[in-house]
């Protein structure tokens, strides 16, 4: 038997295979099994009520895909008193995120998120979508660092900060929440991005610009999270166009303690189980008995790479 | 480190049924029905063939001439066949993802997820109901003639509409279940809303020993559905729509799909993939 689990500060989980916010909810317990996957991660809530951006809400790019969605929420009664208690029938521990629009509210509505059932929660201080012009806390390390400085104060839960590749410091954002308190940093969001409708000279997107994600990400966001590995001494929850075992390999190997699939679902819904079974075969195939081993196993530039774990696997392995 | 024997045993997916699948189906037949309309007929589980009439499937089209789309594309149900394991589509090629579709061949593997979403109700007591479609609208409301035929209580008027009468598609197959189907299009100029509302309004009022229409079902035209939700709403008949909006996942994690509501005065946000794409006809509103 493989060991797939993996620690994110003081939680256990028993593989590191988890959904990105935003691309997941219970629905999805018609496709697959939700006591599989490591870690529920749902979708993005506010205080208030929000209905959300003008439609269209996505369009496909090459590789890829742009979202303006906008934040749809229920509200913070609707967490507690509806999706708190269906997260209680799933193995997989339920991490809340959570989204404001200032420090004060952000600490706030974490405190009050900060119910049992709740194993920690993600900030997402990085939505592109929703401030000015896609501005974010998480673009700048002061913003960063207060604002996570303030949550800490207002719960006893872990706080994972999810990061925003829309800056221009990647390291120093994540050293930032580092330091204001931070359990994990999760890297990354969305890249701020858009398109244009040629046959009506409008953006394809309801609200102009949106977040660009899925495969074609991948490079961008692999390097932030290796950058972020190397830069903090939390533990780093690699995102950013996953759709494979090898994807999520690259980033394990990068430095990152566990991963999250989203556009991928949009895709193929059994993308996390894929996920899955490809981790737990690569360690069959090359001989490991905890996937966790090479994690941060990547040579730096100009290191010898050392004694790699037996050899090469063949490409349809994984 | 020992390399450990390369047998793998990885998991099986846990005994549960799960209600919805991603499976590659085999393609059985794809010939195009009349010059604009094709046929998909895929070989198809169990899982599949349990879809209900107003169900969709969320098809991944395959790489055409150029990249393949990133996105499925959602495609309401035309036929199931359970004795036969077959589900079948009919489409119009109208974009990058139909246009791939096209080009399937039989033998040729398709990758399909579903069924999905909420199908057409048909409550107890109805006795005669009305189909009312446009264009490609005709695919979606064709299957209610199985679960019709499977009621001889209920008695089944269609009334399709479509630009040139070799568009009617699927009259042989609505009439072979006892559905009477009138056929009006805009070349031989009888598809205006007014002369439709005529048709309709006799088909309301019954007679001659036909009872009166007492539900309509609705699918493909703006025009139509708020022809239907005014005669609906004068007689206080039950009616359905099945609508249509881009969609990326298909099961109600992302909220792409979302159209306005008019519930009870106001106008609220439904997500077409799950709370549809089958809707109360009076609480769509118009596109």
């Amino acid at each position: 038997m493989v060991d797939l689990s993996t620690t994110i500060g003081s939680l256990s989980l028993a593989n590191p295979v988890m959904p990105a916010s935003g691309t997941f909810s219970d629905e999805l317990a018609q496709v697959i099994d939700l006591d599989r996957i490591g870690a529920c991660v749902i979708k993005t809530i506010t205080r208030e009520f929000r209905a959300g951006n003008p439609t269209p809400r996505v369009a496909e790019t090459g590789g890829g895909m742009l979202n303006s969605i906008g934040i749809p929420s229920k509200g913070l009664g609707d967490f507690l008193d509806r999706i708190v208690p269906v997260y209680r029938r799933i193995q997989a521990p339920l991490i809340a995120s959570v989204s404001a629009n200032t420090t004060a509210d952000f600490a706030a509505l974490c405190r009050d998120v900060s119910v049992d059932g709740v194993e920690a929660i993600e900030v997402n201080i990085s939505c592109p979508n929703l401030e000015a012009d896609g501005h974010a806390f998480a673009m700048r390390p002061d913003l960063t660092e207060e604002v996570i400085t303030e949550i800490r104060k207002a719960t006893t839960l872990p706080i994972w900060a999810k990061l925003t590749p829309n800056t221009g410091d990647i390291a120093g954002v994540a050293r930032a929440a580092e330091a204001g308190g931070a359990d994990a940093v999760v890297v990354a969001n969305t890249i701020l991005g858009m398109s244009i409708d040629l046959t009506t000279f409008r953006p394809s997107l309801g609200s102009g610009m949106g977040g660009f994600s899925g495969p074609a990400v991948k490079p961008i966001l692999l390097r932030m999270a290796y950058q972020c590995s190397r830069a903090v001494s939390i533990p780093v929850i690699g995102c950013g166009g996953i759709s494979t075992a090898s994807d999520a390999l690259e980033y394990i190997v990068a430095g990152c303690s566990a991963i999250q699939v989203g556009t991928a679902t949009f895709v193929h819904p059994t993308a996390m189980i894929t996920v899955l079974e490809g981790l737990e075969a690569f360690c069959r195939e090359r001989g490991l008995a905890r996937l966790m081993d090479i994690r941060g196993a990547v040579g730096a530039v100009g290191e010898t790479a050392g004694d790699l774990p037996a050899q090469p696997v063949p490409a349809e392995a994984v | 480190m020992t390399l450990m024997p390369t047998q793998p045993e990885i998991p099986n997916a846990s005994d549960r049924q799960f209600a919805v699948a991603e499976r590659e189906c085999a393609v059985i037949s794809n010939d195009a029905v009349n010059a604009e309309y094709r046929m998909l007929v895929l070989s198809a589980p169990p899982v599949f063939t349990a879809a209900q009439p107003g169900q969709f499937f969320h098809l991944l089209c395959p790489r055409g001439g150029g990249e393949a789309p990133f996105f499925r594309r959602p495609m309401s149900v035309y036929r199931v066949d359970p004795d036969k394991g077959e589900v079948a589509f009919l489409y119009k090629v109208t974009g990058a993802g139909t246009e791939s579709m096209a080009a399937l061949r039989p033998g040729d593997g398709f990758n399909i997820l579903g069924p999905l979403g909420i199908g057409f109700d048909l409550p107890d007591g109805i006795r005669h109901v009305l189909l009312l479609a446009r264009g490609v609208g005709l695919a979606t409301l064709a299957p209610l003639a199985q679960v019709v035929a499977a009621r001889p209580d209920v008695r089944a008027t269609a009334i399709f509409s479509a630009r040139k009468p070799e568009f009617l598609m699927s009259v042989d197959y609505m009439a072979a279940h006892g559905v009477d189907v009138v056929g009006v299009t805009d070349s031989e100029g009888t598809s205006a809303v007014d002369r439709v509302e005529s048709l309709m309004r006799d088909l309301l009022a019954g007679g001659n020993g036909v009872p009166p229409v007492d539900a309509i079902y609705t699918c493909g035209s703006n025009r139509l559905m708020r022809l239907a939700q005014k005669l609906a709403a004068e007689r206080g008949i039950f009616g359905q729509v099945a609508m249509e909006q881009q969609m990326a996942c298909g099961l109600g994690m992302c909220f792409c799909c979302v159209r306005d509501f008019n519930v009870g005065g106001d106008i609220v946000h439904r997500r077409v993939c799950c709370e549809g794409p089958v809707f109360d006809l009076q609480e769509a509103v118009s596109w």
